[in-house]
């Protein structure tokens, strides 16, 4: 699976816009993502595993707002940062 | 009172470093030994908030940074060579995880950190918005609650609700710990009070006796209370003073009673404020920097004239400190946006939320901008880079 990266998460990922994961859903997609990104999950998700406030989180261009929706090889993830603030 | 002469370190006489934090990022602002030039660096970490950047005196080379960004969650980065590298937290402060259908707390970002006790290298300790108490023991690498506080029974109770805080979240700040004994911690909540611990953060008792709390129906709480800074002396331990929202106090520990002290400003100019200021050698010596806490509370300068105020003898008489200031300016300046260093004289820095840094360093006799058009500021330290 292809997931795109925004760009204030890019700091994680070597400046890679979209990396590639594996997982059954996007929670175990994230710890794959956190074991070779260290840091880079708490930064979206957050101590009681909720997405954090101003991140989105697309499956094949649908949002989803849980670490427990299902994926499938093949799916395209999007992690956006929402508007937020000044 | 006055502390016995052999304990009172003699001043730095090295350069000083003003450590920056602002709602943009950090820069670093570097005088020279006379405090008459100074070269700004930076922005680190451009577009973090930075809530707080702390340099630790037990090497002079270690700073921490409380951060987080609009969009991404709160964390803390590290350097060890005074800002050259930076690596991020391993494990950053956050509270633990609840059992499904539990609600538990979510660290939205870490308002204060504070390096350890002498005797205790690369222990640090971390305050956070919403309330909690967090140490690290390898130097911020790794940062563990401190469950004696975020798990105490009364922890809700004495913390309130998220919106019984201040307005952008309710905060655990002034981690003060005792220079006698490591186990003996002071800690200010906005909201909550001052909270004291004599076992090392394992149980916490209250201490607000005699301060105001005008914002709630009851008269005398034992808790509540909103300290925007707490200090004690390191030459006089059993000495607090605190700037709170109800006005300004000084407590004589064994006394156990706060009081106002703030009684005695003018008052036309009132004892409200935000940040505090100890003299390194001279506890009866303390500045703070009064706001506007009339009315619906504007939080700027009293009447438009900036003004810092310094009493001599810990808060029987006080005197207004305002050449070099502006004749009219609306300057609010944040409880963690003011520090002194440890030079003779002292010298004073306070940070503006409009962008602008001002230093005295002659105690505040004289002040003269020595940055502007930053971002907003959050805070300001003050740090020798040598003795």
């Amino acid at each position: 699976m292809n997931v795109h990266i925004p760009t204030p998460l890019r700091s994680y990922t070597r400046k890679e816009s979209v990396i590639e994961a594996g997982g059954g859903t996007v929670g175990e997609m994230l710890a794959e993502i956190e074991r070779r990104y260290p840091g880079f999950r708490f930064r979206i998700i957050d101590e009681q595993d909720a997405i954090r406030e101003h991140i989105k989180i697309f499956i094949n261009g649908k949002p989803v707002n849980s670490l427990s929706a299902p994926l499938q090889a093949g799916d395209t993830i999007h992690i956006m940062c929402a508007l937020s603030g000044g | 009172m006055k502390t016995e002469s052999h304990l009172v370190p003699k001043p730095a006489t090295g350069p000083v470093a003003v450590l920056i934090g602002t709602r943009k990022g950090a820069f670093i602002l570097r005088g020279d030994k006379a405090r008459r030039s100074w070269k700004l660096s930076g922005p680190m970490f451009l577009g973090h908030i930075v809530h707080h950047m702390a340099l630790d005196p037990r090497d002079r080379r270690t700073l921490l940074i409380a951060a987080r960004t609009g969009h991404l969650g709160p964390t803390i980065f590290r350097s060890t060579d005074f800002g050259k590298s930076w690596k991020e937290a391993e494990r950053p402060p956050a509270f633990p995880k609840v059992p499904e259908g539990q609600k538990g707390l979510v660290l939205d970002h870490v308002f204060w950190v504070t390096p350890g006790h002498a005797s205790q290298p690369g222990v640090w300790s971390a305050g956070s918005s919403p309330q909690g108490l967090f140490r690290s023991e390898d130097g911020g690498r790794t940062w563990e609650g401190v469950s004696g506080f975020n798990d105490h029974p009364m922890r809700n109770a004495w913390a309130g609700g998220v919106g019984d805080g201040t307005p952008d979240g309710p905060k655990l700040h002034s981690i003060n710990i005792d220079p006698r004994d490591p186990n003996h911690i002071y800690i200010g909540m906005s909201s909550g009070g001052v909270f004291e611990s004599t076992d090392g953060g394992k149980d916490w008792k209250p201490l607000n006796k005699g301060c105001a709390a005008d914002f709630l129906p009851t008269p005398d709480p034992e808790y509540g209370h909103d300290p925007h800074r707490v200090l004690l002396h390191p030459l006089m331990p059993d000495r607090l003073y605190q700037q709170n929202h109800c006005g300004i106090y000084r407590m004589e520990r064994a006394e156990g009673e706060w009081v106002r002290i703030g009684r005695n400003m003018p008052k036309r100019v009132g004892d409200i404020g935000f940040p505090l200021v100890l003299h390194p050698r001279d506890p009866d010596t303390i500045w703070v920097f009064p706001m506007d806490g009339t009315e619906v509370w504007p939080r700027t300068s009293p009447d438009g004239k900036p003004a810092c105020y310094v009493t001599r003898n810990a808060g029987k008489t006080w005197k207004r400190l305002d050449q070099g200031f502006p004749r009219r300016a609306w300057f609010t300046v944040k409880r963690q946006a003011m520090a002194g260093d440890s030079r003779e004289p002292a010298g004073l820095y306070l940070g503006t939320t409009s962008g602008e840094v001002w230093a005295s360093r002659n105690g505040g006799t004289t002040w003269t901008s020595v940055a502007k058009y930053l971002p907003e500021i959050y805070s300001i330290e003050a740090s020798e880079l040598s003795r």
